[in-house]
């Protein structure tokens, strides 16, 4: 009898994991649906840069359907819940789908909601802009043309967040853009994190920590958000400290989709948890979870995303012919960060090794610096849009091995002394 | 990585100071780490740091400071008030575990 893979979601992670495995599933003894409740697929790194002018909406929306597999079922419906138990999916159009194995590739979410006041009508999208949803973003571009000046505040709410980087290339970018306007003197630009900096291991705090002062861009650690008051526009933290803004870029608490939630799947953040190597629910033999909607410890990132299906596709073959899965990841992460002024950096590291520096080897385009302002950076960032949508999506060849390496890499000196700094 | 005393035991520390080895941990050392900054412990403490200790050991991560609040059940204003300022790194110094880190 014919079995079912069902993947639900069809962004990223899901589009990649539909494309994989139809090219290496039998026919005969396979079929695949994938559903998702809308059919639009956004190119998530352009958020950043959309506000900035570098895009227009329409250059980062295509239709998913299009990048799936012929053969593919697409069920264009939202999930009510899954029942793990029995094997099925209540879908919100009441019908129920079985599988025999699932696949949970839905994402997570910007939830303003989550903080209070910070989605009250009187501010949210008015002065207050979350940059990661394709109508923030555009909201956000017309909030920066008509910013005369003030107060520009860019903050995380809270971590884990998709793509932990884009606060920091916002600021950056924003500096570069009111520069470029000739009114930077007017525009005050403070950054605002709940971790301890906006560097946090070892190598980039030493090397990159310039980025921030270089940019005249102020720094507010370790601020935990309580509220928003929406007339006055402050921010209130934890131990109450306040921060006032004209204009606020905020990230808001990021969390997974409702259903894994009503579906006993998720942890408190509706996030999947998973072996952080293969990607199977630590509950439930069929169940696996791809992409942003899992709870691995690595970054929320479409690289991740794209050498975790890599992996968990070989692994998928060896799970569903009962053998053990042999393709362990490791966390690996791969990101393009903006710096402004036509330039970037690249990071690439996983769950063991911190970003260095040195050169990362790409054949024919060449190497590209690690961990330092470069156009070549720069360039394979705005390069990337055309890989997405033609060779990543598609799950064809990309030269980059799925597994982190040292290739290039400087590595790090150890030091002899040790400075005790918690309470810095 | 160095190797440094803490309460008369050699303990593997990053260059933070952050304990690196689950098990080296214990109770004495603990109390020195605080004392290096500056925390005086008190049973709230130490309800908290026991929780990050078991946590960690099930999960192989060092719980968020909403995990504290929602598993652990100690409020986050709470822990601001145990651990003033840096919460998050200061549990997880004493608690001998990785700090919370972004991805640069």
């Amino acid at each position: 009898m014919s079995k079912k893979l069902v993947v639900l979601g069809g962004g990223t992670a899901g589009t990649m994991v539909v494309n994989k495995l139809y090219k290496k599933l039998d026919k005969r003894d396979w079929s695949i649906t994938v559903i998702d409740r809308d059919n639009k697929h956004l190119y998530q790194p352009g958020l950043l840069l959309l506000p900035f002018g570098v895009y227009t909406p329409e250059e980062l929306v295509k239709d998913k359907d299009r990048f799936f597999p012929k053969g593919v079922e697409y069920r264009r419906t939202g999930v009510d819940h899954v029942d793990p138990e029995n094997s099925q999916i209540f879908l919100d159009d009441g019908q129920v789908v079985e599988y025999d194995q699932l696949v949970i590739a839905t994402g997570t979410t910007p939830r303003p909601d989550q903080t209070p006041g910070m989605d009250d009508p009187a501010v949210w999208r008015k002065s207050i802009f979350d940059f990661y949803t394709f109508e923030g973003s555009v909201a956000l571009k017309e909030a920066l043309d008509n910013f005369t000046g003030g107060r520009l505040v860019i903050h995380i709410s809270e971590m884990p967040i998709k793509c932990p980087v884009a606060p920091l290339e916002f600021a950056f970018l924003a500096d570069a853009y009111f520069t470029e306007r000739k009114m930077r003197e007017k525009v005050e630009i403070t950054y605002v994190t709940p971790l301890e900096g906006a560097f946090t291991k070892p190598v980039c705090s030493r090397q990159l920590s310039y980025m921030l002062t270089d940019r005249h861009i102020s720094l507010e650690p370790d601020f935990v958000i309580e509220h928003i008051d929406p007339e006055s526009k402050v921010m209130i933290s934890m131990d109450e400290r306040e921060i006032p803004f004209d204009l606020l870029v905020t990230v808001p608490v990021n969390m997974g989709a409702d259903f894994i939630g009503r579906s006993g799947l998720g942890d408190d953040l509706n996030y999947v948890p998973v072996s952080k190597e293969t990607f199977l629910s630590k509950k439930y033999e069929n169940i696996f979870a791809l992409g942003d909607a899992s709870d691995i410890p690595a970054s929320k990132a479409g690289s991740v995303a794209h050498f975790a299906v890599d992996l968990f596709a070989e692994n998928f073959m060896q799970h569903i012919h009962g053998r053990h899965m042999t393709h362990n990841f490791d966390g690996h992460a791969n990101c393009f960060i903006e710096s402004g002024n036509g330039k970037g950096l690249l990071i690439d590291f996983n769950y063991q090794v911190e970003p260095l520096s040195g050169m990362f080897p790409i054949p024919i385009v060449g190497p590209f610096p690690l961990l330092k302002e470069s156009r070549l950076n720069h360039m394979g960032k705005l390069a990337f849009r055309w890989i997405y949508w033609n060779l990543l999506l598609k799950a064809r060849w990309i030269p980059i091995p799925s597994l982190m390496s040292m290739k290039g890499k400087r590595q790090v000196e150890i030091k002899k002394g040790v400075e005790v700094n918690a309470s810095n | 990585m160095p190797v440094i005393r803490i309460a008369e035991k050699p303990v593997n520390v990053n260059e933070e100071g952050f304990m690196t080895q689950y098990d080296e941990w214990n109770e004495e050392i603990a109390k020195e780490l605080a004392a290096q900054i500056e925390i005086p412990l008190t049973e709230e403490h130490w309800k908290i740091i026991k929780f990050l200790r078991e946590d960690f050991k099930v999960q192989g991560e060092t719980a968020t400071s909403r995990r504290v609040q929602t598993v652990g059940g100690v409020p986050v204003k709470e822990q601001f008030a145990l651990f003033p300022k840096k919460p998050a790194k200061k549990m997880a110094y004493i608690a001998g575990l990785p700090k919370p880190k972004g991805c640069v």
